[in-house]
């Protein structure tokens, strides 16, 4: 790994200096319930076992704002403004604390969802595009995104399955099968969460065909199997790591 | 893109601010201000910088546990605005009120790019905020300001000493090179948006009266509360 030409997505951080940091940034996108998780975890050991350095950081995981969030979400004061600049501080927080010093020491840094997420949901709740991209404009610019793609059809019976559904319902605090934000209930789409769920995750899917174009997304078909999906992502990191 | 607060908003509300360093004294007026007005007979609602229910801990604990960066500072600011905009600024002055705030998005113009944000991208942030109808800017030398806030507490805290930025190890130097550095944004901020510049060294009665003036000239069409009077004008895009 080396060359490295590392930039700010945006207007980026003035304070801090970019020219050192010599680690890989690998961003898997796709909607809820398509799985990133589930490979991220299994890309991990993979491109440990080669000897590589991994982190691995995820949405709203930062130590600062995820409780924040989490609180905010289960209450109903959030409005597109704060729910939007919530999950920047959120990511603001994992760059600054996280991502950007394991880039400084080598590391590979496998990130699950990316400032993409935060456009699609910002964008299908109606936030301006121009204004939610300078936003995120401290985000650093990642060295490759891994679209994992698939169609509403797909996504359903991925979602409304016995074992995700019956976890999600019994787990303590969430009271809830299919996630209230998962299905854009804040938006009103649909007469409960099943039809709100369709409609809101096709807004967020159409968002994401359009960026990939803008953001040059490396498509992977996310509707064949875990297997396929696995090899498909693995070969497409190793490109990214071994041309530097 | 946009930037609502570049034009006058639709409320039939007022929207006044006042800004300035710590220790200027522009909370000590507006709360004069706030005592003439609802003795005027106007319907008055007051708010104040960085005192949102939804991330008013966070911002007090990553403080105190020193996680905070200038960036995630700057967010957690414009969050907090957020909030309190839509909850507490918004619905008053579509009910025709006076809205009163203490410290408005030129506070994290001057203070986030003073900590070393990006000027545009913090404009960006609080692309969504609207247009205050005036804005108070109370301009005072820092040795002035540092005497004032000693005198009514023994020590400076460590925020508003700017002791996050490594200026000084000595408190009260880093307080008059941070406060000295953003009283050079304000005066920046002060062409660029158009506030109204009150001298904060004259005496405190005297500051009043010329802001009541002010107020007093730009109020002379308003009506207030027209919401027991008419409804529709609530509605207002």
């Amino acid at each position: 790994m080396s060359g490295k030409r590392i930039s700010f997505f945006g207007d980026g951080i003035p304070y801090h200096n970019l020219a050192d940091l010599t680690g890989k940034l690998i961003v898997i996108e796709g909607t809820d319930g398509v799985g990133r998780s589930t490979q991220i975890e299994d890309l991990k050991k993979w491109l440990e076992v080669k000897g590589f350095g991994v982190m691995t950081t995820g949405w709203t995981r930062s130590p600062l704002i995820g409780k924040t969030i989490e609180k905010a979400k289960a209450g109903h004061g959030l409005n597109i403004n704060t729910f939007n600049l919530l999950y920047a501080a959120d990511l603001a927080d994992r760059l600054e604390h996280q991502i950007i010093p394991a880039l400084k020491s080598g590391f590979v840094v496998l990130a699950d969802r990316y400032i993409y997420t935060a456009f699609a949901r910002a964008v299908v709740r109606g936030a301006d595009r121009a204004w939610i991209r300078e936003v995120f404009g401290f985000a650093i610019a990642p060295d490759a995104v891994f679209y994992m793609k698939i169609g509403i059809g797909d996504l359903v019976p991925r979602v409304i399955n016995s074992q995700t559904l019956n976890q999600r319902y019994l787990d303590e605090g969430a009271g809830e099968g299919m996630d209230y934000w998962e299905s854009g209930m804040d938006l009103r789409l649909g007469e409960d969460f099943y039809d709100s769920f369709v409609e809101y995750q096709k807004r967020v899917l159409e968002e994401f065909d359009l960026m990939t174009g803008e953001f040059i997304f490396r498509t992977v078909d996310a509707s064949k199997s875990f297997e396929e999906v696995n090899r498909n992502l693995k070969e497409g990191i190793l490109t990214v790591i071994e041309n530097g | 893109m946009v930037r609502s607060f570049n034009r006058a908003h639709p409320y039939p509300g007022k929207l006044i601010i006042v800004e300035g360093i710590d220790g200027s004294g522009k909370s000590t007026q507006l709360q004069l201000l706030q005592k003439w007005l609802i003795n005027s007979g106007y319907k008055v609602f007051f708010t104040e910088w960085n005192s949102s229910a939804l991330v008013n801990d966070t911002i007090k604990r990553g403080k105190k546990k020193n996680l905070l960066t200038p960036t995630t500072f700057s967010i957690l600011h414009a969050t907090d605005f957020g909030d309190r905009l839509a909850h507490l600024i918004i619905p008053p002055l579509k009910a025709g009120m006076i809205v009163l705030a203490d410290r408005y998005i030129y506070t994290a113009f001057s203070r986030d790019v003073v900590r070393g944000v990006h000027p545009e991208w913090v404009r960006n942030l609080y692309g969504f905020a609207i247009r205050p109808d005036i804005a108070f800017y109370f301009n005072v030398p820092v040795d002035i300001s540092l005497q004032r806030i000693l005198s009514g507490r023994p020590t400076l805290k460590f925020h508003e000493a700017g002791m996050d930025l490594g200026l000084s190890e000595d408190r009260e130097e880093s307080f008059v090179l941070f406060q000295g550095r953003i009283l050079e944004e304000y005066e920046r901020l002060a062409q660029e948006y158009g506030l109204t510049v009150i001298d904060a060294t004259l005496p405190i009665e005297k500051q009043q009266a010329m802001m009541r003036d002010i107020v007093r000239e730009r109020l002379k069409e308003f009506r207030p509360a027209p919401f027991l009077k008419r409804a529709e004008a609530v509605y207002v895009r």
